[in-house]
């Protein structure tokens, strides 16, 4: 009598892929340029305005602290990063570089948290922006509680 | 306008608001969100205390 073996599958079952919806480009795009906007257009009120006034603030604090804005530079690769890290506050961001504002050399500690608070604020809403995607793809519950 | 932030003011503003991102985009259901946010934040200000004394012990 010979022995059943069960084996595993070595491969693992190939997941169905995500249908792409207009809502699905539209909402991280929106929730890049206007923080919690990804959230709001699919009517998750709350977590939207929690969202856009946490990275408004984080951003906002960090200007008003005197913190340093990147720009576009390839001299230097910590300067990249932290332009990376600023462009993700969207429109926050644009306004600020449109304005002049945060031109200001570092010169003591606060002024140094201000500019950690708006790169922290832009890499928050790259997390946000993620966030919105997956709820327009379905993969995380939306209003569904 | 400027401002001027104490280091424990600016961690705990830092600390609240990362928390609410967190919460909000790290868990499903309105109570893991509260939860996971409150224990961000517990994380946040314990650690930067923490970090504090640890500072405060070395220089001694």
């Amino acid at each position: 009598m010979a022995n059943q073996t069960t084996a595993k599958p070595t491969t693992k079952a190939a997941e169905p892929a995500q249908p792409v919806s207009t809502m699905s480009v539209i909402a991280p795009a929106l929730g890049w340029l206007i923080p919690g906007a990804g959230h709001i257009i699919q009517k998750l009120w709350i977590r939207g305005v929690l969202l856009f006034v946490s990275i408004g603030a984080l951003f906002v604090l960090g200007l008003m602290m005197q913190g340093h804005i990147y720009r576009a530079n390839a001299g230097d690769i910590l300067e990249m990063l932290g332009f990376v890290g600023d462009l993700g506050s969207g429109a926050f961001y644009i306004t600020a570089l449109a304005a002049g504002w945060g031109s200001a050399v570092v010169s003591n500690a606060v002024a140094d948290y201000g500019k950690m608070f708006m790169i922290v604020a832009g890499l928050l809403n790259f997390i946000s922006v993620a966030d919105a995607y997956h709820i327009a793809i379905g993969k995380k519950l939306g209003k569904k509680q | 306008m400027t401002i001027q932030l104490t280091h424990f003011s600016a961690a705990f503003v830092f600390a609240l608001f990362a928390s609410i991102v967190f919460g909000i985009t790290h868990r499903e259901t309105t109570r893991d969100m509260v939860r996971y946010g409150l224990y961000c934040f517990a994380m946040f200000m314990g650690g930067a205390l923490v970090a504090g004394w640890a500072m405060w012990l070395v220089r001694r």
